[in-house]
């Protein structure tokens, strides 16, 4: 049993870098506006031409898929 | 448009616009946004500038649809200039970064503009966004106190279950140490605010709800510390994460508010950022610009910005914002206009006479009411539960204390800090947030958008009402005209027009209007008017009169006129103005016309009457005073030709009578008066309307529930003490343990979670069952969703 002596900080870490993933992602605004993305991704999978989107100015803000 | 658009490829537009619902707004003259050009305004508006990458976000109350969002987001497109552009859909604002030596500000509003977004600029929202801060250090507070509640848990439930039987004693010792590391920025980061929230409390002597949260979390603490360090037990280091977190989700879940609706609009969002100054060259400027003695071109529609003269020969200006007078009033040259007024017809020049900030207008602001903060205490109703039950927890820590003292002095500190721990008023303290964070989306969502869920508590105890008449009740315009009577001939109707066309009274013109088409007016003789009571004349040597019920009626009487039977069979609801016509001694019939009235308004005051002190404060003239007497029952209070000034101070006096006033308006007018009511509930009309300072706004139609609304205000204060109840049951039972000296942490993180949780769900489902009795806004929300103060898809 002693490697949880091991186990249990590391799990500890793990848990912290999904802690810092969450401090990040709030911290970079995705939470500030909640409605506005789901519509987006509607539109750009559905309704726009691929040759548009990469011609597309706005293309930096587009989640990489 | 759609030349623009299809030219650059982006035709999908018109594929994804399922409805052409944008309406091509008016062209606006050339160099209209010009002012957006100057330095110091584009500084002021602004996000950030730089020399290659000028990014400024705007409202553009237009977007309303998945097409607008697609639209703006390509307009790199439509011009080489413009960089990215991104689209905050709930709140309609769009962000452009934009090139500035490619593109200007001003030609940037102007492409908005053709294409049917017309932006809405205003220099307090522009302001308002630099002010203000981001919400999301409640968010990282929050996810801190769950990281550190998941993780102490965890090891605690290892704990409990025996595991350091196998591993040993270094098990234990190291998730100790973990779970005290992670306590700590708990205790210091997560639950600063109530630290912060107690220490506000105790300086200014007010036992708040957040003094015993904070007692027992540093009872906790303590304890689980020196119990660690002793090595006389695990500590209580998870129930402590466990509180914090159940405490900020409370609070999470009642700030997750609607912060596109404005509730602290003031006159700086009423006028517009520029005005076109004349001179050598008309120009755009902005407004904080103009100086006294400028020459200012206002255009129909235009407000009037500041205090000033008329320079031409005449203008119909109205004041409907400002005074609550619905009819429009006529001012010739050099008269002295009020700054607020809404022009109505051709344009005028009006020579700057006072500098904005000092007008009329805006003088209301000055008062000293919208210098006072309105509520100190945040949460009065917990407040005061949370005074008595400090007391008793104290008392009865205290009381357990000494029964033991007798036997064992260490037993009696265990049981005092025992008592103290588990009667931290965590549930007593989720049980508002939860309450209030369901009814103010119930609310939201039935047409009642609510400043924050404190609003609940004083809606609760108000027993007054107060409305405004104009814009609140009544709608201003023209209402309809409806001859009830043997049909008019020709030459009649003339008549009756010739003697119209003489008075100035709303209900004459509207008559006047109404008759239009039969022109060439008579010769008249005699004319005469009686205020209150309405005109009479000879029209081709017949006498005609046109008047009131009661007036007419007088005049068949006198005569004993054999019509005065026919007379009462004519009429139309008791609500409708009645305009009766005496034609040479003889009935002839009447005019009725309905007034615009938010509808229901009969039953609502019909049921409002009984238990409510009512009251109506109109800046009109008191013609419609018999009208609205009978609307809202003899008790009530009518007072017109009231100035912004006098409602407030109706407002204060009623205050001294001890009465909790809730007062709804509409206007500037009525700005005072709903800062100074208990509850300021602001109708809106119309979509995008300006609504004043207020701790509610609703639409007009919506008026008609307002009783429903207190009702449920009622209960929902109600629930709350129905929660504390279900609170005080756990509480007892606890204390009962921890006073006999027998708690454990596992009784603790078993109990503690539970109550938080029983009391959360009992909140947040019996007030949405609760809400119920409020009818859904059918109709009246989907005419809401247009509106841009509001969310489309939420709605």
């Amino acid at each position: 049993m002693s490697v949880l002596l091991f186990l249990i900080p590391l799990s500890v870490l793990f848990a912290a870098g999904f802690f810092a993933a969450f401090l990040w992602s709030v911290k970079s605004g995705q939470y500030r506006d909640t409605v506005t993305p789901p519509l987006r991704v509607l539109l750009e999978e559905t309704n726009v031409p691929k040759r548009k989107q990469e011609k597309s100015s706005s293309s930096r803000r587009q989640p990489q898929t | 448009m759609y030349a623009l658009i299809q030219e650059h490829g982006l035709d999908d537009y018109y594929r994804l616009k399922d409805r052409r619902g944008v309406p091509a707004p008016q062209r606006g003259e050339a160099g209209r946004f010009d002012f957006l050009n100057q330095p110091e305004v584009l500084r002021q508006w602004a996000d950030y500038v730089d020399p290659g990458r000028v990014r400024v976000t705007m409202r553009l109350p237009a977007i309303h649809c998945i097409a607008c969002l697609w639209l703006l987001e390509n307009l790199g497109r439509l011009h080489p200039g413009i960089l990215t552009s991104r689209v905050e859909f709930a709140r309609k604002e769009l962000s452009v970064d934009f090139d500035p030596a490619k593109l200007s500000c001003s030609q940037l509003a102007s492409l908005l503009v053709s294409l049917g977004y017309e932006p809405d600029l205003r220099f307090s929202d522009a302001a308002a966004r630099k002010t203000s801060t981001k919400p999301s250090s409640l968010l990282m507070r929050l996810g801190l106190a769950g990281f550190a509640f998941g993780n102490t848990m965890l090891f605690s439930l290892a704990a409990y279950l025996g595991l350091d039987s196998f591993s040993g004693p270094a098990f234990q010792q190291l998730t100790g140490w973990i779970s005290l590391a992670l306590s700590v920025p708990v205790v210091t980061y997560a639950a600063e605010d109530y630290w912060r929230s107690a220490w506000n409390g105790w300086r200014q002597r007010v036992m708040n709800i957040d003094i015993p949260i904070v007692a027992g979390l540093a009872a906790l603490w303590l304890q689980s510390t020196y119990e660690w360090f002793s090595r006389t037990g695990e500590g209580y280091f998870d129930s402590l994460a466990g509180l914090v977190f159940f405490l900020l989700c409370g609070r999470w879940f009642q700030k997750r508010t609607y912060d596109r609706i404005h509730f602290d609009q003031d006159y700086r969002s009423f006028f517009p950022m520029s005005v076109s100054r004349c001179g050598p060259s008309e120009s755009r400027i902005a407004l904080s610009e103009v100086r006294v003695g400028d020459r200012l071109k206002i255009r129909n529609g235009e407000m009037i910005p500041c205090d000033g003269l008329l320079l031409s020969n005449a203008a119909h200006i109205d004041y409907s914002f400002v005074t609550g007078e619905s009819e429009p009033q006529r001012k010739d040259w050099g008269a002295w206009l009020f700054a607020g007024g809404k022009l109505a017809g051709s344009a005028i020049e009006v020579e700057c006479a006072k500098p904005v900030s000092e007008s009329y207008l805006t003088s209301l602001w000055n008062h000293e009411t919208f210098a006072k903060v309105k509520h100190a205490r945040l949460n009065p109703i917990t407040d005061a539960y949370s005074r008595r039950f400090t007391r008793l927890v104290l008392t009865l820590a205290l009381v357990t204390a000494a029964c033991w003292a007798p036997f064992s002095p260490a037993m009696a500190v265990k049981a005092f800090v025992s008592v103290l721990i588990v009667a931290c008023p965590c549930a007593l303290a989720l049980a508002a947030p939860f309450v209030f964070g369901t009814a103010v989306r119930a609310l939201h969502a039935r047409g009642w958008h609510l400043k924050n869920g404190t609003v609940l508590e004083s809606l609760a105890l108000i027993d007054s009402l107060v409305f405004d008449k104009t814009g609140t009740l009544t709608a201003t315009g023209v209402s309809p005209v409806r001859w009830i009577g043997p049909p008019l001939t020709r030459d009649e109707s003339q008549r009756i027009r010739s003697l119209a066309e003489q008075s100035l009274h709303p209900l004459s013109i509207q008559i006047t209007r109404f008759l239009a088409n039969d022109s060439e007016p008579v010769i008249l003789g005699n004319y005469r008017e009686i205020q209150g009571c309405g005109i009479e004349g000879t029209v081709d040597a017949l006498p005609v009169a046109l008047g009131s019920r009661r007036w007419i009626m007088d005049a068949l009487t006198r005569e004993r006129s054999a019509s005065l039977a026919a007379m009462n069979e004519v009429g139309g609801s008791s609500l409708d103005h009645e305009v009766h016509v005496l034609m040479g001694g003889a009935y002839r019939g009447a005019f009725v016309m309905e007034a615009h009235r938010a509808p229901g308004l009969q039953d609502l005051f019909r049921r409002l009457e009984p238990r409510y002190a009512l009251g109506l404060l109109s800046g009109d003239q008191d013609r419609e005073r018999e009208l609205f007497a009978r609307l809202l029952g003899p008790r009530a209070e009518l007072r017109f030709s009231q100035s912004p000034f006098d409602k407030l101070e109706f407002i204060a006096s009623w205050h001294q009578l001890g009465r909790k006033v809730l007062f709804a308006g509409d206007g500037l007018n009525d700005a005072g008066a709903l800062k100074q009511a208990e509850v300021g509930l602001a109708v809106t009309q119309e979509s995008g309307a300006f609504c004043p300072a207020s701790d509610m706004i609703a639409d007009r139609r919506q008026l008609q529930h307002l009783d429903h609304l207190l009702t449920f205000a009622r209960q929902s204060i109600r629930i709350i003490r129905q929660a504390f109840a279900i609170s005080a049951l756990y509480n007892a039972v606890v204390i009962a343990i921890a006073a006999s000296g027998q708690l454990s942490p596992v009784v603790c993180a078993i109990l503690m979670p539970l109550s938080s949780i029983t009391v959360a769900a009992f909140a947040a489902s019996r007030t949405a069952w609760a809400a119920k009795i409020i009818p859904e806004a059918t109709e009246i929300g989907k005419a809401g969703v247009e509106t841009p103060l509001l969310n489309p898809l939420r709605a």
